[in-house]
């Protein structure tokens, strides 16, 4: 016995693989936030009026708002918004064209990620398709396919070359899914977000690529608020991936970002997220505060969104990707994993808003604890009074590691309308000694029989993964639980 | 040199000494019957013999191949073959039967410094040896024992053992639950995985599996020792009298 509760203690020997810091020249904002700050941002990037109009009145909104503290499941100190830097960005002479002007010492650091940023030719068949935007710190450095996409119509930039070039597109949809009165974390956003993703994809077109960001926290005391915009537009499809890492740093960082996705008629797009920010040491010192805002809107009928998030990184994750579903028929759904380890805490899970007839949503939650870490999943399925004949189905499973850590199911559920169906089913199991002498004695390491124990019990939500990203996310897994297990 | 030397062993289990003083000698190409009451040690001997370290083991010894295996872990003891074939098999659930086979047996062949199968080796390998136990194909993409019947969990059983190739079977009341023909297809894929290199120690209640699976030699369990040894016909006296007869012989 004595023996187990050694192991446990020792949980993960494994080093977060993504902490090293990139040596590159950077100017910063000067610390703190104030409405000087916002504007300097906004002049960093020359932005027109109505950007730094809607910035100032996002910021004077969140001086009035309290940071969500007592609902959530969350336990960390009141987080000092004046000792941070809001702006950091590499500094380049003169603005990249493309990729291969781009300082050598940033692409290296995209070898060390193993991000591709070349644009791969389609006939080596080696490589595979994917068109990334990569963002350090405050600002995106490097867009590819750009010119690929365009044939096609299809706009994919970082937000700044956005705001730049199609500022009607911007000034039409931003805020529009997530206004910045949505919440604490979003109106700060909006006050002081400096980069992110921008994709539209016009009527008709089916995107022939994965289009993907990679974000990458690198500058110490530094903020990072991205906000990426996508936009469907009628008959089109888009598969969009997001990763994101972050240095080791014994101080907290703070990361607070918005995703808006409007799908219009017939359009359907699916977003996918590994996110695997620092999650802090194993004494739970260090590690991303990770307040994220993520929804989208099912404008048009027969429009569909789906999310997939595998969630292994950060110290605090606070996220609750959502589908408002207004059009008739429209569909909405929402597959997680999320593992905690050592002394994490996530809140995680999904909001499905039912307003169109014949509306569907679907939710599967995979929740994974170890350590002393805690899991909760909180959802939201409401049904609306005119949403007639909705469905929604819920699933809510958690594994248990070990004997230390919790995981927790807050399911809301509200149907005005007598027509809606909804069905909630929820699970917790552990890894129990006995599965693990079983796979033992057929021959499995521990920690290979943890992996295909966690692998099995996630796989519902892995399938709906693109190909290149479920094999990074599964490795992910079992690192995050190696040697969880005593 | 024996397979499976156990010498006076003790062992317990949450404080309560179950394994008494137990002694038994396996030799490859045997097949010997543990028959005896219910609580008389039985299961406890087979999980001691494969591991499981919710047992104690407090003195004696478990030589396997001549070498003692009381400090090797589980999956130690099963990479050099030792295979138990379980009373009740565990459920895992999204876990394949395939997946479940293709872990295991590239972690055995590393250990035997054998090269990794390939897909399609592996995938014929599996289709051979369901085919020992009569299971079609499409069991393989379900998930390990998960809504598998009695029947079906003590198959998938037998089906790992074909799979892995071990050297020492111990099968727990793998009998137990199992209609007539269910019994005669277990049987029967034992029967073919029998040769002159491996030994089977065949755990049961019943003398009825031991007319499908002919043993060489069988013992009575008894108060966590051996009381009594003999031929296969042993088996059908047990049927007949039960075990008090023995308990009285043994005072």
């Amino acid at each position: 016995m004595s023996d187990e509760m050694e192991l446990l203690e020792e949980v993960t020997s494994n080093e977060y693989k993504y902490g090293f810091v990139t040596n590159i020249e950077q100017e910063f904002a000067p610390k703190g936030l104030s409405e000087d700050i916002v504007r300097f941002i906004s002049a960093k990037k020359k932005e027109p009026q109505f950007m730094l109009e809607w910035r100032l009145r996002a910021y004077r909104y969140w001086l009035t708002m309290k940071e969500p503290h007592s609902w959530a499941k969350l336990n960390y100190p009141p987080i000092d918004y004046q000792d941070q830097y809001y702006y950091a960005a590499p500094v380049q002479k003169v603005k990249p064209k493309s990729l291969s002007e781009v300082d050598p010492e940033l692409l290296d650091t995209f070898k060390k990620l193993g991000i591709s940023v070349e644009e791969q030719k389609r006939l080596t068949g080696v490589e595979s398709n994917i068109a990334v935007d990569v963002v350090i710190d405050s600002v995106s450095v490097g867009t590819t396919f750009r010119e690929t996409l365009s044939e096609l119509g299809i706009i994919f930039c970082s937000m700044s070359d956005a705001i730049e070039s199609y500022p009607e597109l911007v000034e039409k949809y931003i805020g529009s899914v997530v206004p910045y009165t949505d919440n604490y974390f979003a109106a700060l956003n909006s006050a002081v977000f400096s980069d992110g993703s921008f994709c539209y994809i016009p009527k008709g077109v089916r995107c022939p690529m994965e289009l993907s960001t990679y974000f990458r926290i690198n500058a110490a005391m530094t903020g990072q608020f991205e906000r990426t915009l996508i936009i469907a537009d009628e008959d089109s499809y888009v598969s969009y991936l997001e990763g994101c890492t972050a240095p080791m740093r014994d101080e907290n960082q703070l990361h607070g970002a918005v995703v808006e996705i409007i799908a219009h008629k017939n359009a359907e797009v699916k977003y996918s997220t590994v996110q695997n920010w620092y999650p802090g040491n194993k004494e739970g010192k260090g590690g991303v505060y990770n307040f994220v805002t993520k929804r989208a809107l099912c404008e048009g009928d027969y429009s569909k969104v789906s999310w997939t998030q595998v969630e292994t990184g950060s110290a605090i994750t606070w996220k609750y990707p959502s589908c408002v579903l207004k059009g008739d028929n429209s569909i909405g759904e929402f597959y997680s994993v999320a593992v905690t380890n050592n002394f994490q805490q996530a809140d995680t899970g999904s909001k499905m808003m039912h307003i169109g007839k014949n509306t569907r949503s679907k939710i599967i939650s995979k929740g994974i604890s170890a350590g002393q870490s805690n899991n909760s999943y909180r959802g939201l399925v409401k049904i609306n009074k005119k949403a007639t004949n909705s469905r929604n189905f819920s699933q809510c499973d958690s594994l248990l590691i070990g004997n230390k850590c919790g995981a927790h199911t807050f399911p809301y559920i509200e149907v005005d309308n007598s027509t809606g169906i909804v069905e909630h089913e929820a699970t917790t199991s552990k890894v129990s000694e006995d599965i693990l002498f079983y796979c033992r004695q057929r021959g499995m390491s521990e920690d290979n029989a943890v992996a295909l124990i966690i692998n099995g019990f996630a796989k519902e939500v892995m399938d709906q993964m693109p190909m290149e990203f479920a094999i990074e996310a599964r490795k992910l897994l079992e690192i995050s639980l190696e040697g969880s297990v005593g | 040199m024996s397979l499976l030397e156990i010498k006076d062993l003790h062992a317990k289990v949450e404080g309560n000494e179950i394994l008494k003083g137990l002694n038994l000698t396996v030799n490859a190409g045997e097949v010997h019957a543990i028959m005896g009451p219910n609580g008389s040690g039985k299961s406890t001997l087979a999980s001691v013999i494969a591991g499981n370290d919710n047992f104690e083991v407090t003195s004696g010894d478990i030589l396997y191949n001549g070498n003692s295996i009381l400090d090797l872990e589980p999956e130690e003891r099963a990479r050099e073959g030792v295979f138990l074939a379980f009373q009740y098999p565990l459920e895992i659930p999204g876990v394949s039967n395939a997946n479940f086979m293709k872990q295991a047996v590239n972690e055995i062949r590393e250990h035997r410094k054998l090269d990794n199968l390939s897909a399609g080796e592996f995938l014929k390998l599996m289709k051979e040896r369901a085919a020992f136990v009569e299971l079609d194909k499409s069991f393989l993409s379900r998930a390990v024992n998960e809504g598998f019947s009695g029947g079906e969990k003590k198959r998938n059983e037998i089906f790992q053992m074909a799979m892995l190739e071990p050297k020492l079977c111990i099968m727990d009341e793998t009998d137990s639950g199992l209609d007539i023909d269910a019994l005669r297809i277990v049987s029967n894929g034992v029967n073919k995985l029998r040769n002159k290199d491996n030994a089977f120690v065949v755990i049961t209640h019943y003398q009825r599996l031991l007319n499908y699976i002919i043993p060489d030699f069988v013992h009575v369990l008894s108060g966590g020792k051996i009381i009594k040894s003999g031929g296969k016909e042993l088996a059908h006296e047990l049927e007949e009298k039960g075990y008090d007869w023995l308990k009285d012989v043994q005072n």
